[in-house]
């Protein structure tokens, strides 16, 4: 677990040593007349609590509730730092996960990546000690940001079987390997190594010469199904298509997820904060820690889209000047500053901080790991929540293989990591919801997501994912984000609207071609039976005639294999993939998305490739 | 080719041949009439062909038969259709298998033609009927399509079913002073038994000829039962009449035949109905020509026959038991207030009376509510009473 989000409950946590004696001097009071109870024996019980301690008492704010859940985080915690590790070292990701089951409710995990490796002396505090890392002190887009996930899964293991946990690491080919076999002291928050060896240079663990391999044995459980470890492992392929994951699952199965791209996506900027998207406790906190020593610095340099005129403007709305000193920036000065900042235009955030994963690769992954025969993508430009830039994607999948009688499948993923649990509170859910697909002739029940075989997936990127909580399960419902969720549903759903439209329009011209012919041939022989016309020649200038008038019903059968419509908008679209023949699609048993595609009746097409997966916004 | 041999080969083997007919098949052939009839179906086929090959939409125009397509001519106190036409076409959904229907149809009847035979409508269904090739679609579902394709076919053709060589399932029968020649036989329908002269589908001077009429009027009764009881009592013969019953709404041969004797004899038509919507309305086809047959009416229709009964006041007037009534329904008090708006009422003070009458009772009367006075109350009082009176409803 690591997002940013749980920001402020942990300063309360945090808080909580510095400020544990206010609360216990008013029960005090009340507890006066009690014998033996005095201020000083109840000094005695007052300590420091230790953040790995309030972390080991409610790991459920974590993310390890229960067995299954505490599983499935931390192997989530573990992906998700080995794809952060490899994307900012420029390295395509090969993930390897291994789920080993050792007793009934006891599993071993490994995750190995291809990533540039963590050196020697860095590994105990990353892996050991919760709260450290490289992504919290700054603003960019990246999947973890407090570094607590996986030295917290490390913990619960550490706590449920009392075995460490083992990291194996090396930074290059003609370096050794380092396995350092790692406890958490959690009442002080800090490593504690128990062996430390060095693997010969040629070792087999990493092929590529670097690479970083965990191994952490818990209590767990596993099963298949909704929010199960296969689920995850398959969104994030989805979520990253540049990614390649190999699993094992406890059964010793091999599931390979390939790659859907070879191309790593942008990297993200890293941006300083927009004044308009932090409120008056980090500005006071900000202007505590700056470098900067007069105001007009401060402005300039610590946030992003100020200049010296906007400064100017700011610190004159706030009755001071650009030379005013920070020290004397006080609590009520800060105040005005913070107001001044409201009324003051700034543009938006810039948006290069932003890496989406583009309509291109988004199909071409759903396209992997979807059963569906016709996929629709839309990729919103940049928007602006409370100073945050993000930017939202959708996808969706519409029938083939999919399940006909359900209600659609939303997958949902901020920053490229699934979300699994709590769907129905989540922004993008609402956002389904008050679409209305009936326009884009599909069912949907009052007040509730479509039904039907169909693939919602949302995915929002942002350098500060708005969570409900702080187990990072739900997108918070903001009223500019659920816009732009509505905006690109709608935009996919309007394609999937032509898409039935016309399909339903080409199985009715064919009937109509069907009703004509059985009738033509009657025709023919009545009339060749009243005045002698040669029955073959009049039944083939009629076939001609009823051809030529419904020959809507061909439309599928052009050179390409593209789809002539109307001005041919969807066969040319570049956000839309339509594939004719579902048996090209390879068969999983195990899939998510439905089961093998039943045989369809709409297969007209030679060709067997899905057509069309170029897409030039996604190549950014 | 093959194939279509095979299955030309199956409907002329379901012809069913009519064997009384064919003693005096010359008689019901008239060569030139046929001639004409013949060159229109094929006049039809052929346009069909030259739009096909020419690659243009196959179609023919049909006539609309509604209310909205049918005119009262106040001169001629009948209706006629109007000008109005539909078109038939074979890209079509809706139209298409119609229009194969009708084809098939037509082709149906210049055979018949040719065979200088007649069939029945059923006849006719089944001599189309055969299976689509290749499909399990049969070309007709039942009589019932067959039956408005024909008509259908008849306006569209300008030719009369009779031309087309088709006639209806026979319903209606006569008796009284008036010996007819019916295909060659004499008929003398004043002894008929009790069973009367079934009146033909077809009544046209080809087949049917009057030889010799002593009658005075001719009254047309409702329902047969009705008419039973009038030949039981041997009405038509104390009151010099010829005795006619349409069973119901009368089929057009029983209209054809109250037509030709009407004009040709010169007889006045009086008509003995229920006292309800549906009686008033059979009145109104008999008097104006039907809507569905508008284009018949001239051939038809009788603008001086006249209403007898039973009146709406007759139940006060006869002074009759309350068992009698028959309580009108939502149905019938619409219909009511429709054919009261027909403009071929509309402008008939006493029958807006009359109708008013009805709908103010509440309720309406069969000619049989008679027979709770006496059995042979209306024979022997009730239709003498009006005629003596005069009291009828033009």
């Amino acid at each position: 677990m690591s997002s940013r989000n749980f920001a402020p409950w942990m300063e309360i946590a945090l808080s909580w040593t510095h400020l544990g004696n206010m609360p216990k001097t008013q029960v005090q009071k009340k507890k006066k007349s009690r014998a033996n109870v005095t201020a000083e024996t109840l000094a005695a019980g007052q300590r420091d609590i230790s953040v790995s301690e309030f972390f080991a008492k409610n790991r459920h704010l974590l993310g390890f509730d229960n067995p299954r859940k505490a599983m499935l985080t931390a192997i989530k915690e573990a992906v998700d730092n080995a794809l952060d590790a490899c994307e900012e070292a420029g390295i395509l990701p090969h993930i390897y996960v291994r789920v080993l089951q050792i007793s009934e409710s006891r599993f071993k995990l490994t995750i190995r990546d291809n990533g540039p490796g963590i050196v020697r002396a860095q590994i105990e505090n990353i892996f050991g000690k919760l709260l450290y890392g490289s992504k919290f002190h700054r603003l960019k887009m990246s999947r973890g940001q407090q570094g607590i996930g996986i030295s917290a899964a490390g913990m619960y293991g550490l706590m449920t079987t009392g075995k460490p946990i083992v990291i194996i690491s090396k930074t290059g080919k003609n370096k050794p390997a380092h396995e350092v076999v790692l406890k958490m002291d959690t009442s002080k928050n800090r490593p504690t190594v128990i062996s430390d060896d060095e693997h010969p240079e040629d070792d087999k663990f990493f092929k590529e010469g670097r690479g970083t391999q965990v191994e952490i044995e818990l209590e767990g459980k596993y099963q298949k199904g909704r929010q199960s470890i296969d689920e995850y492992l398959e969104q994030t392929s989805i979520a990253n298509p540049h990614a390649r994951i190999t699993y094992v699952t406890p059964t010793n199965e091999t599931i390979e997820y390939p790659r859907a791209i070879d191309e790593l996506p942008a990297e993200p900027k890293e941006i300083k904060p927009h004044p308009k998207g932090i409120e008056l406790g980090t500005l006071i906190q900000m202007l505590e820690r700056t470098e900067a020593r007069q105001l007009g610095g401060f402005l300039t340099k610590d946030f992003c889209r100020v200049g010296a005129t906007k400064a100017r403007e700011i610190t004159k709305g706030a009755g001071m000047t650009g030379q005013t000193w920070i020290k004397t920036v006080g609590h009520d000065e800060a105040e005005k500053l913070y107001e001044s900042i409201q009324k003051t235009r700034i543009i938006a955030p810039s948006t290069d901080c932003l890496v989406p994963i583009g309509s291109k690769a988004l199909l071409a992954s759903l396209l992997k790991e979807v059963k569906a025969e016709f996929f629709a993508a839309s990729t919103r430009p940049p928007s602006v929540y409370r100073g945050n830039p993000f930017q939202i994607e959708v996808a969706i999948g519409y029938g083939g293989g999919l399940g006909r009688d359900d209600s659609a499948k939303i997958l949902r993923f901020a920053n490229r990591v699934p979300l699994l649990y709590s769907q129905s509170s989540c922004c993008s859910f609402k956002a389904i919801a008050e679409t209305s697909w009936r326009n884009y002739g599909l069912t949907q029940p009052k007040n509730s997501i479509p039904s039907g075989p169909l693939v919602v997936m949302v995915h929002m990127v942002s350098v500060w994912v708005p969570f409900t909580s702080e187990s990072k399960e739900a997108i918070a419902d903001y009223d500019e984000i659920r816009k732009e969720m509505k905006l690109a549903l709608q935009e996919c759903g309007r394609k999937l609207g032509t898409y039935l439209r016309r399909r339903k329009r080409m199985s009715r011209e064919s009937e109509r071609r069907s009703v004509f012919e059985r009738y033509i041939g009657e025709i023919s022989r009545c009339c060749n039976s009243l005045v002698g016309t040669d029955t073959d020649k009049l039944y083939k200038a009629l076939m001609k005639q009823a051809k030529r008038r419904t020959d809507e019903a061909d439309a599928q059968l052009d050179d390409e294999g593209n789809i002539l419509d109307d001005n041919g908008r969807l066969g040319n679209d570049d956000d839309v993939i339509i594939v004719d023949d579902m048996q090209d699609i390879p068969k999983q048993d195990e899939s998510l998305f439905g089961s093998a595609p039943k045989k369809k009746t709409k297969k007209k097409s030679k060709k067997k490739t899905a057509r069309k997966t170029t897409n030039k916004r996604g190549k950014k | 080719m093959a194939k279509k041999k095979t299955t030309k080969k199956k409907t002329t083997t379901k012809i069913p041949v009519k064997k009384a007919g064919s003693r005096t098949r010359s008689r019901i052939v008239d060569k030139k009439r046929d001639a004409v009839t013949k060159k229109k179906i094929e006049d039809l086929a052929t346009s069909v062909v030259q739009r096909s090959l020419g690659q243009k939409e196959p179609t023919f125009e049909i006539p609309i038969r509604s209310v909205s397509n049918m005119k009262y001519n106040k001169k001629k106190r009948i209706l006629e259709m109007g000008s109005n036409t539909q078109t038939r076409s074979l890209f079509n959904l809706g139209q298409s298998r119609k229009f194969m229907q009708s084809l098939l149809l037509a082709k149906g009847c210049r055979d018949l033609i040719d065979a200088e035979k007649t069939l029945s409508l059923r006849g006719m269904y089944y001599m189309a009927l055969h299976t689509i090739p290749g499909t399990k679609e049969r070309t007709f579902n039942d009589q019932g399509e067959s039956d408005s394709i024909l008509e259908d076919l008849e306006v569209s053709l300008d030719g009369l079913r009779e031309e087309l060589h088709v006639f209806a399932k026979k319903r209606g029968t006569m008796v009284g002073n008036i010996t007819v020649v019916d295909n060659g036989d004499e008929i003398n329908c004043r002894r008929m038994g009790t069973g009367g002269y079934a009146i033909p589908s077809i009544c046209e001077p080809n087949i049917m000829q009057f030889k010799e009429c002593g009658a005075d009027f001719i009254l047309h009764v409702e329902k047969d039962t009705v008419w039973s009881r009038f030949n039981e009592d041997r009405f038509w013969e104390k009151h010099n009449c010829i005795l006619t019953e349409g069973s119901g709404q009368p089929p057009r041969g029983v209209r054809r035949m109250l037509h030709r004797m009407h004009k040709e004899l010169k007889l006045p038509v009086y008509c003995l109905l229920d006292c309800d919507p549906w009686g008033h309305y059979i009145y109104s086809v008999i008097k104006q020509g039907s809507i569905n047959l508008a284009f018949e009416s001239e051939r038809m229709a009788i603008p001086d026959a006249m209403f007898l009964g039973i009146r709406s006041k007759d139940y006060e007037r006869l002074d009759l038991s309350d068992d009698v009534k028959i309580e009108l329904n939502d149905r019938d008090i619409t219909r009511a207030k429709q054919i009261a708006a027909y403009p071929w009422f509309k402008g008939k003070r006493e029958w807006q009376r009359e109708i008013k009458l009805m709908l103010n009772n509440g309720f309406k009367m069969e000619v049989e509510s008679l027979i709770t006075k006496d059995i042979s109350y209306v024979t022997e009082e009730y239709v003498p009473a009006r005629l003596k009176e005069g009291d009828f409803l033009d």
